[in-house]
């Protein structure tokens, strides 16, 4: 699976009352949550990108709640990719479950700037930064994880064991 | 090699002798909770997969907290799904408003889930409960729903970080101080993806509601959970619960071996630590409370999951005793649960808040998230005894919070600005 796509840059410890403020976290359906995706961190967000773009952020991407309507929210709008230095833990987990392509690289957000144009081999383990004239590795998935991804989510492994019951 | 207090509970859970950090396996769940919002989505996600058969509702917890008693007609509606699912499937854990509380404060004081157990929660303060010596831990919606279609979750095995806390306490410093100076040491990412094990003498002289507060802010620290080891005073909360008073059930505390290993290891000693404060915008920017006093406030919130326990009431409440807020203050006070405001009344605890001009509400998570109950207007400042103070997080964009303890909370209200008992 290949990423291509432009950057959202974002900074440090970006938490997920500012990707999905409390106000809307009764929403469930996708749709809505695309409307105010990291509304409290940047009003014109939605403007600023368009579905295959990449959010390279900083430290500590998604820290805070454990709602599953920001990640929802990030998928919603058509970003197809989360590069970061570091992210939380529940945030990371809850991509993998929505099938929402996460990857750590302190050394993409070491280079990467806005507007630069990514390219990710999601299970080859290699980032291009085509911008800058960089390529760059992440230490793959362990394999439970890349079986979830490839599946679009944990549907698939939910299902498998629901059946073998 | 030896194993820690949640390597120990997790290797149990998976069906196996030992496990090791960085290891991913399947553990069975003891108690699978979601409140109102984080249900909602579960619940969704269930019909989509076309899954209507729950592996045991006897291990579901659903305990609508966010926006209830219902703020409009928005939590009406998912709190209504949430209710309808719980009676279909027979849930055992379904707690009602006004028979409830917040999730984090109804669990641990209603037995429904037990030292040595195993839970996740569809909300990051789940870690609460690692106070009685359990795993618990928060995840998505996701998570939940699989836990209650197989009862079961995939984990990553934490590491795990040990804090220890030593020495005499300064007065008016308690366990909302020593996390707020554990996490100005560690900062908001310093124990990402660890398990934190709390130790140390100082615990001996704090009632367990301390230990709760710490537990509950582990996950500010980037923490999967907070996890104390078990004694006489767990000991007494467990076995005082209505559910272990009925059905008398069996639980192994776990006790973490002397050769355990440890990414991150920090002994604190206490007696240099002065009531704290937790600045805008992160639960990390700590700063000493007599730093703090020029700060104007125009709210304060006591209590939450993090503070709304009966001893951080009876501590506020001792501040307030005969005395006013201050005519630019208004204070909402949020015991965690029924059976602790039941507990306050015994006390004559909101006499003294209604007294000294308080709002005394019924148990909701709601001003903590910008919901109802005290939303910040624009530039306006709080002292709040809860746990985080990110941005907007409880109203306008330009609203700031500063965290503190219940004591601090109380004094600030009757001052009109930031500071301690010590400066009334």
């Amino acid at each position: 699976m290949i990423l291509k796509g432009k950057v959202y840059r974002a900074g440090d410890n970006i938490n997920t009352d500012v990707i999905m403020p409390g106000r809307w976290c009764h929403l469930t359906d996708n749709d809505e949550l695309a409307k105010h995706c990291m509304e409290d961190h940047d009003r014109d967000f939605l403007k600023k990108i368009k579905p295959g773009d990449i959010i390279v952020a900083d430290d500590n991407f998604g820290c805070g709640s454990s709602r599953e309507v920001a990640p929802l929210s990030i998928k919603a709008v058509g970003i197809a990719g989360i590069v970061a230095r570091s992210f939380a833990r529940i945030f990371y987990r809850n991509c993998i479950n929505i099938g929402l392509p996460i990857f750590e690289s302190p050394e993409c957000a070491e280079v990467t700037e806005a507007g630069d144009e990514l390219e990710i081999d999601v299970f080859g383990g290699r980032i291009v930064n085509a911008t800058r004239g960089k390529e760059m590795t992440f230490a793959p998935y362990p394999d439970f994880m890349q079986t979830i991804l490839r599946d679009g989510g944990l549907r698939a492994w939910v299902l498998d064991k629901v059946n073998k019951k | 090699m030896g194993q820690t207090i949640a390597e120990k509970i997790i290797a149990v859970h998976a069906g196996r002798p030992t496990v090791q950090p960085g290891q991913i396996v399947n553990v069975s769940v003891d108690i699978a909770m979601a409140n109102e919002l984080s249900a909602a989505l579960s619940i969704k996600e269930l019909g989509e997969w076309g899954i209507d058969h729950l592996h045991n509702p006897e291990k579901i917890c659903l305990i609508p907290d966010h926006f209830t008693p219902n703020k409009d007609l928005n939590a009406a509606k998912i709190t209504k799904i949430v209710r309808e699912f719980a009676r279909r499937h027979n849930v055992k854990w379904y707690f009602e408003v006004g028979r409830a509380g917040i999730e984090h404060a109804v669990i641990p004081l209603e037995g429904v889930i037990l030292p040595g157990q195993l839970m996740v929660g569809g909300d990051s303060h789940t870690c609460t409960a690692g106070a009685l010596n359990c795993f618990a831990t928060g995840m998505g919606s996701t998570d939940i729903a699989c836990a209650w279609a197989t009862g079961e979750v995939w984990l990553k095995v934490p590491h795990s970080a040990r804090l220890t806390f030593t020495g005499k306490l300064r007065p008016h410093v308690y366990g909302k101080d020593l996390i707020l100076h554990a996490l100005g040491d560690l900062t908001t990412a310093g124990a990402t993806y660890m398990s934190i094990e709390y130790h140390g003498d100082v615990f001996e002289k704090l009632p367990l509601s301390d230990r709760f507060t710490m537990s509950n802010m582990a996950i500010e620290a980037g923490g999967k959970a907070g996890l104390f080891e078990f004694d006489q005073k767990t000991k007494e909360i467990v076995e005082s619960t209505p559910r272990f008073i009925q059905d008398k059930p069996k639980y192994t505390p776990y006790a973490p071996d002397s050769d355990a290993t440890y990414a991150l290891e920090r002994t604190y000693d206490v007696s240099t630590i002065e009531p704290l404060v937790a600045r805008p915008f992160s639960p990390d920017n700590v700063a000493v409370v007599s730093s703090c006093t020029e700060v104007n406030i125009d709210e304060v919130v006591i209590g939450g999951c993090t503070n709304g326990w009966l001893e951080d009431l009876v501590r506020a409440a001792e501040v307030f005793r005969g005395r006013k807020v201050h005519p630019n203050v208004r204070v909402v006070v949020i015991p965690g649960s029924q059976r602790i405001i039941r507990q306050a009344c015994d006390l004559g605890l909101p006499q003294i808040f209604i007294d000294a001009g308080c709002v005394f509400s019924t148990s909701t998570c709601g001003p903590c998230i910008g919901g109802h109950m005290g939303v910040l207007g624009e530039g306006e400042i709080c002292v709040s005894t809860t746990n985080r103070n990110f941005r907007g997080r409880m109203g306008h964009l330009s609203s700031e919070v500063y965290l503190a303890n219940p004591a601090v909370a109380a004094a600030s209200a009757i001052l009109g600005h930031i500071g301690s008992p010590d400066d009334l």
